[in-house]
């Protein structure tokens, strides 16, 4: 949707790199193809054994040609055609051990590959998802791992192979008769400078288009996710318009990059061709001059013929060899990417936690925020004692919901510490943690599965049904609410859609929040909870959530006086500081800002003062 | 069940009509999206048959000068040898330019394909009503436009070079070797048939298999795309060891599938080259004793020989052309139903042209549901007067959203008519009526991009002078330009930069820009502070004069500036009044109002 050319974090268009570099950037598979390696070698010898016998095949077609049959003797015949036969049925089934040796464990490697990247996604801090857009991800865990599959089942093997055969083929040709062999040689001299100067130039086009692609994929993930925006404003066409100029970018670098191909392509024809034409010239005038039998000539051709195709298959076998590395490249920015969010050494447990949740001079500031700018959480202190519910007043944007986010470690404070029953939360694995601490985000984040199942999903205990299971959910249920999910077509079964969209925004954050309380947790943190509440309902569940309340820390955030009402006491969130704390009325007698926040009843009677005087 | 659209999709026990059915219209869309670019499919194949014919010359050349070159020079007569060796040079270097120019021809030409199915999807995509979206799922059409398309490219990229470049070959290695030798084109010609049976096994084999590819591949996506869309739950919930084995499930299956493909390749292959080279033995044989005969020069032998390995040298490259057509062809499938998928709320045929507004909304018997048998919204008829401000109230789940997608024809009705000053919506131009209605969702979406991006999409051509101006009018100018870009900060994804009130003020900012007739806000300001939803209020009372406006809100606050007030229970509107009148009786609408009086401090 961007109309200004999409950024992605890893901005390096890698450096024009040398050949070691593509070298080390491939070995880098090596952990994951390491199980596969056996395979692998095994397959190459087998590609390597089917390569020598279609290399021996001209040989015995020598010998007879040159033999038996220049004296019409036909008796050799029979054997001759037995040999090329056997030799082409072992080729057919070298070929056949090769795939069977090679292409199944590449797919275990790109099964391992895709799974640790998952896993590696889904353990990356909030932050790192907050910058890179989806589609990169996307692109990196489907088309770049399905490349290097291919590439290391097919593109490695046939290119150490191929290699393999045409030096073979060149020893034989030498040994055949030198000065053919030489020019063979010299010629394909201009194939490897050229193959040097195809490396640097292809493998920036080969990551733009992947970047590119990725783009791509994040345009489309938008305009679908973004869908009601755009048609609510009739924009398809104009989304069309700005995803399609994206796609013209990529069309633009295809192109190039298919230009670089041709490049390749052409020297590796014109190469043997002239050579071909070089040897023949020579090699009839050896001929001529006795030096060489026509046998030998022959034979010479028919293996020079077989090197061809290894030639010419050079040039995809790099550019594969190339787009690989540059898909290998994506996949370790993701992996190496350090997780600055990660559970501690020697962690600590909380066995049965009271849920005492203190905030101890926080500091934060998002990382692309600029020097000039003060830290967002100024030296926030605030302690929470067990069982006490805090309200969290501000304005919007004062930082709030970063407050909450910085309890479960969504973010890590920059200084000052946020403690659990005095423990650093740092200290915890983040795991246990967040089994002590559970969240309800200001937008509802439901998963397209089940009510029951995004209720328990704080429970993974309850993944079976049970009585206990069925306890919790009704319970948590009805602390929310939520009974209306009874009356949906499959009551609890009843799947929610996609991110939730096919319930209404309250019902939404009705699961949301019974979600939360479903999870059990020692302290609950609920990020403006009943925004899209009426005020009917509101005060329904304020009221059940009381009782959960009385035992249970909470951390509310709100907006409005009725939020408030839940809370035993307040606090207000001023320029990065708590700035004042206390009960409802306390703060409205003694903090002005806090009554400029929370108060819209003055306003209210304005409103009907004015009303009143029109209506005299 | 029937596999028309994307129905049926995921199913893999097709019959052989179906089976039939789906390829005819995946080929039919391949066919359209060649048609554009025939002319220059027409010169790459010129291009190929010249370079190809090139190419196969060099046998040939090779059989002329030494049966020819070598008795010649023996006479010390460098002729022919000369000649033979300019020619062989010259159609070499002519065969390699055509191909390198072919190469980039034949990229022009897959680009323009894909460019083509990209923008057709997209649009296709934008097209397709919410209905068709909630059941599909966003991770599904996602991953049809990527890794099927692909899949397509795959073929296009490699594909079409091997199979034109390949048959050519094939066929001029062929008519050279009957040429040179009618005995030796026998042979090969009786080879044809046991390749032609593999094939045939392979393409009824791997079909199948591809179309699970394709479904395994997109529940890859959508569990990939969700996991990454909900990752604060992710995280919040830990829930990461449990999505691990969901998606390890997913990923062993989707392994599973391209590991069976992969095996029935490997017999095809492996097959193909075993039939070449047993043609070429059969060759050998066949011309052995003819030239111990004196019957065929060894120079033609060898040439045959050497023809006939030639032949079956793109033997490898055609077979997996094959393959990625085969993939391709199964991610044509899945395209070409989505494509062909009837949008639920269609652009009119003849569409009624409606050039201003006066913004008078009208419910003509309408009922609708969202599935057959849940009426959410019963049977009623209801009249919007233009300029009115209308506030929608009731509990939620009510159906005060669902009525709000009715009037800007995120759905139609299931029974009655919407009017907008009269016309049908059904009926009006897509364009007038997006004009003229503009609706602020509940959830705040916005894209990555900056902040004025975000906001122009009320309006693609606004200055920015006119963002700005739409920015305070809401209230956004103040927080806008503290962000350390302003207007030109990027959101990030889903406008995860920004806090939730600040998403909902650009939202509004956007709705502001568009300056439509009609303008719905749905909770527009629930995630506000008070005094920037006064802020908010205050604007709205100037914004509202002159439109239509239905404003859905749970603080009744808002419901100060209505003229008129809507009160919604189970789909049902229970009340209809102005506020005071409301406010003064006795009903729902009362009791709430004072609840909610109650509520403030
Ligand atoms: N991921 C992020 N990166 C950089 N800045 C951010 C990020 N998320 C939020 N901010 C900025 O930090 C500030 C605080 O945001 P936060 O979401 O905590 O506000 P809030 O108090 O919850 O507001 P609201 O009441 O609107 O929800 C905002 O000014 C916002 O622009
Ligand atoms: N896409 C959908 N598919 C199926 N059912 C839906 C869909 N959207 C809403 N519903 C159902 O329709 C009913 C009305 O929903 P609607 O969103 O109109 O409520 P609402 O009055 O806007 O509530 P809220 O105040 O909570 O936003 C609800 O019971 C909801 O579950
Ligand atoms: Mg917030
Ligand atoms: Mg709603």
């Amino acid at each position: 949707m961007t109309t200004t050319a999409p950024q992605h974090p890893p901005h390096s268009i890698p450096t024009p790199a040398a050949r070691s570099n593509t070298f080390r950037t491939l070995l880098r598979l090596y952990p994951y193809a390491k199980p596969a390696l056996p395979r692998l070698g095994l397959g190459m010898l087998a590609a390597l054994l089917a390569s020598l016998v279609a290399l021996a095949i001209p040989q015995v077609l020598q010998q007879l040609v040159d033999g038996a049959l220049s004296q019409g003797d036909t008796a050799p015949i029979w054997p001759a055609v037995l040999t090329v036969l056997g030799l082409g049925v072992l080729e057919a089934g070298m070929i056949a051990l090769r795939r069977w040796f090679v292409l199944v464990p590449g797919t275990h490697i790109e099964s391992r590959m895709r799974n640790a990247l998952y896993a590696r996604l889904q353990d990356l801090p909030v932050t790192f998802h907050d910058r890179w857009p989806s589609g990169q991800l996307l692109s990196r865990a489907v088309s770049d791992l399905n490349m290097i599959r291919r590439w290391i089942s097919f593109g490695l093997v046939l290119l150490v192979v191929n290699f393999l055969t045409i030096i073979a083929g060149v020893v034989i040709l030498l040994s055949m008769n030198w000065i053919l062999g030489v020019i063979f040689l010299v010629c394909s001299i201009p194939i490897w400078i050229y193959g040097y100067v195809f490396e640097e130039k292809y493998s920036v086009i080969a990551r733009r288009s992947q970047d590119q692609s990725g783009d791509l994929a994040t345009a489309v993930e938008e305009s679908v996710h973004g869908i009601r925006v755009l048609k609510a404003f009739g924009r398809g066409s104009f989304a069309l318009k700005s995803f399609a100029s994206q796609a013209e970018e990529l069309r633009g670098t295809e192109i190039e990059k298919a230009r670089a191909i041709a490049g390749i392509w052409l020297w590796l024809l014109l190469v043997p061709d002239v050579a071909f034409a070089l040897c023949l010239v020579s090699g009839v005038w050896l001929t001529s001059q006795g030096q060489l039998s026509v046998g030998e000539l022959v034979a010479f051709f028919a293996t020079a013929t077989v090197l061809r195709f290894p030639v010419e298959s050079i040039g995809f076998l790099l550019s594969m060899t190339f787009d690989t590395r540059t898909a290998t490249d994506r996949f370790f920015d993701i992996l190496d990417t350090p997780n600055t969010i990660t559970d501690p050494p020697r962690p600590v447990t909380i066995t049965s936690p009271r849920g005492r949740l203190a905030f101890e001079n926080v500091h934060f500031r998002y990382a692309d925020s600029p020097e000039r700018f003060p830290d967002l959480l100024d030296g926030v202190n605030l302690v929470l004692e067990p069982g006490e519910t805090m309200a969290l007043v501000g304005l919007t944007g004062s930082g709030k919901s970063t407050l909450t986010a910085l309890t479960t470690r969504l973010y890590d404070v920059t200084d000052g510490s946020v403690t659990l029953d005095g423990v650093d939360v740092r200290a915890l694995r983040r795991d246990e943690l967040r089994r002590h601490i559970a969240m309800a985000f200001e937008d509802a984040t439901l998963f397209s599965a089940s009510v029951r199942d995004n209720v328990l999903l704080g429970r993974p205990e309850f993944a079976e049904r049970s009585p206990q299971a069925d306890a919790a959910l009704a319970e948590a249920l009805q602390i929310a609410q939520a009974a209306f999910v009874h009356d949906l077509p499959n009551g609890v079964d009843t799947l929610v859609g996609e991110e939730g969209m096919s319930l209404s925004g309250g019902q939404r954050q009705r699961v949301a929040l019974a979600r939360a309380v479903a999870a059990a947790p020692a302290v609950l943190v609920l990020d403006d909870p009943l925004s899209a509440l009426d005020v009917n309902t509101e005060s329904l569940v304020e009221a059940a959530l009381r009782r959960v309340l009385a035992s249970t820390t909470a951390l509310i955030v709100a907006h409005r006086p009725s939020t408030v009402m839940l809370a035993d006491r307040v606090a207000l969130l001023e320029a990065g500081r708590i700035t004042a704390v206390g009960t409802h009325s306390e703060l409205l007698a003694t903090s002005p800002h806090y009554k400029f926040v929370i108060s819209s009843l003055e306003d209210e009677e304005r409103r009907e003062s004015e009303r009143a005087g029109e209506a005299l | 069940m029937s596999v028309i659209g994307v129905e049926g999709e995921e199913r893999l026990d097709y019959t052989k009509a179906e089976s039939a059915q789906i390829r005819r219209r995946s080929l039919r869309l391949l066919g359209s999206l060649l048609f554009p670019v025939r002319w220059s499919v027409v010169v790459a194949m010129l291009v190929v048959v010249v370079s190809t014919a090139a190419q196969v010359a060099g046998p040939a050349l090779i059989a002329y000068g030494i049966d020819k070159g070598l008795p010649a020079l023996l006479e010390q007569d460098w002729v022919p040898l000369a000649a033979t060796g300019v020619i062989y040079l010259v159609t070499g270097i002519t065969g390699a330019l055509l191909i390198a120019w072919y190469t980039v021809l034949s990229a022009r030409i897959s680009q323009a394909v894909l460019i083509d199915l990209r923008k057709r999807v997209f649009l296709q995509t934008q097209r397709l009503s919410l209905e068709f979206h909630e059941s599909y799922t966003s991770g599904r059409i996602i991953s049809r436009q990527t890794s099927d398309l692909d899949a397509i490219r795959e073929l296009l990229d490699s594909g079409i070079n091997q199979l034109v470049q390949g048959l050519l070959y094939m066929a001029f290695t062929g008519i050279a070797l009957v040429a040179l030798d009618g005995v030796s084109g026998l042979v090969l010609l009786v080879a044809l048939v046991p390749l032609l049976a593999l094939t045939r096994w392979f393409q009824v084999r791997s079909q199948h298999l591809f179309r699970q590819s394709r479904t395994a591949s997109a529940s890859l996506i959508v569990q990939f795309v969700e996991t990454m869309t909900g990752i604060r739950a992710v995280k919040a919930f830990r829930t990461e060891k449990r999505n691990e084995g969901v998606f390890g499930k997913l990923v062993e299956s989707y392994r599973l599938v391209n590991a069976r493909v992969i095996q029935l390749f490997g017999v095809f292959d492996p097959g193909l080259i075993l039939i070449g080279n047993v043609t070429v033995a059969a060759v050998l044989l066949v011309g052995g004793f003819r030239v111990a005969d004196g019957q065929l020069a060894i120079g033609a032998l060898l040439a045959a020989l050497l023809y006939t390995r030639r032949f079956f040298d793109p033997m490898e490259e055609m077979a997996m052309f094959y393959n990625s057509y085969q993939s391709a062809a199964a991610a044509l499938e899945k395209i070409s139903g989505v494509l062909e998928e009837q949008p639920g709320v269609p652009d009119p045929v003849t569409p009624v042209d409606l050039w201003t507004s006066k913004g008078a909304v009208q419910f003509d018997n309408v009922q609708f549901e969202y599935q057959a048998d849940r009426v959410i919204l019963p049977h009623f008829s209801l009249t919007l007067e233009p300029g009115q401000t209308i506030a929608l109230v009731g509990s939620t789940g009510a159906g005060k959203s669902t009525l709000a997608k009715l009037i800007s024809r995120f759905y139609d009705p299931s029974h009655g008519r919407v009017l907008l000053d009269g016309v049908d919506l059904r009926d009006l131009h897509p364009k007038d009526l997006r004009r003229a209605i503009v609706m602020v969702t509940q959830e705040a979406y916005l894209f990555s991009g900056s902040v004025a991006d975000n906001i122009a999409i009320g309006k693609p051509e606004a200055t920015r002078s006119e963002i700005e101006a739409a920015a305070r009018a809401v209230g956004a100018h103040d927080f806008i330009v503290g962000l350390p870009g302003g207007y030109d900060t990027d959101v990030n994804k889903r406008g995860g930069r920004v806090s939730a009130g600040q998403r909902q003020l650009i939202s509004f900012a956007r709705a502001f820009l568009a300056d439509p007739a009609v303008l719905i806000l749905d909770e527009a300001t629930s995630s506000l502070d008070i005094p920037s939803e006064r802020l908010v209020q205050e604007a709205l009372q100037t914004l509202l004069s002159d439109r239509t406006a239905v404003i859905i809100a749970h603080r009744l606050s808002t419901v100060a500036i209505a003229d008129r007030v809507l009160v919604m229970e189970n789909g049902i509107i229970v009340e209809d009044g102005t506020p005071d009148m409301l406010i003064s009786g006795t009903g729902r609408f009362a009791r709430l109002h004072a609840a909610w009086r109650e509520s403030l401090v």
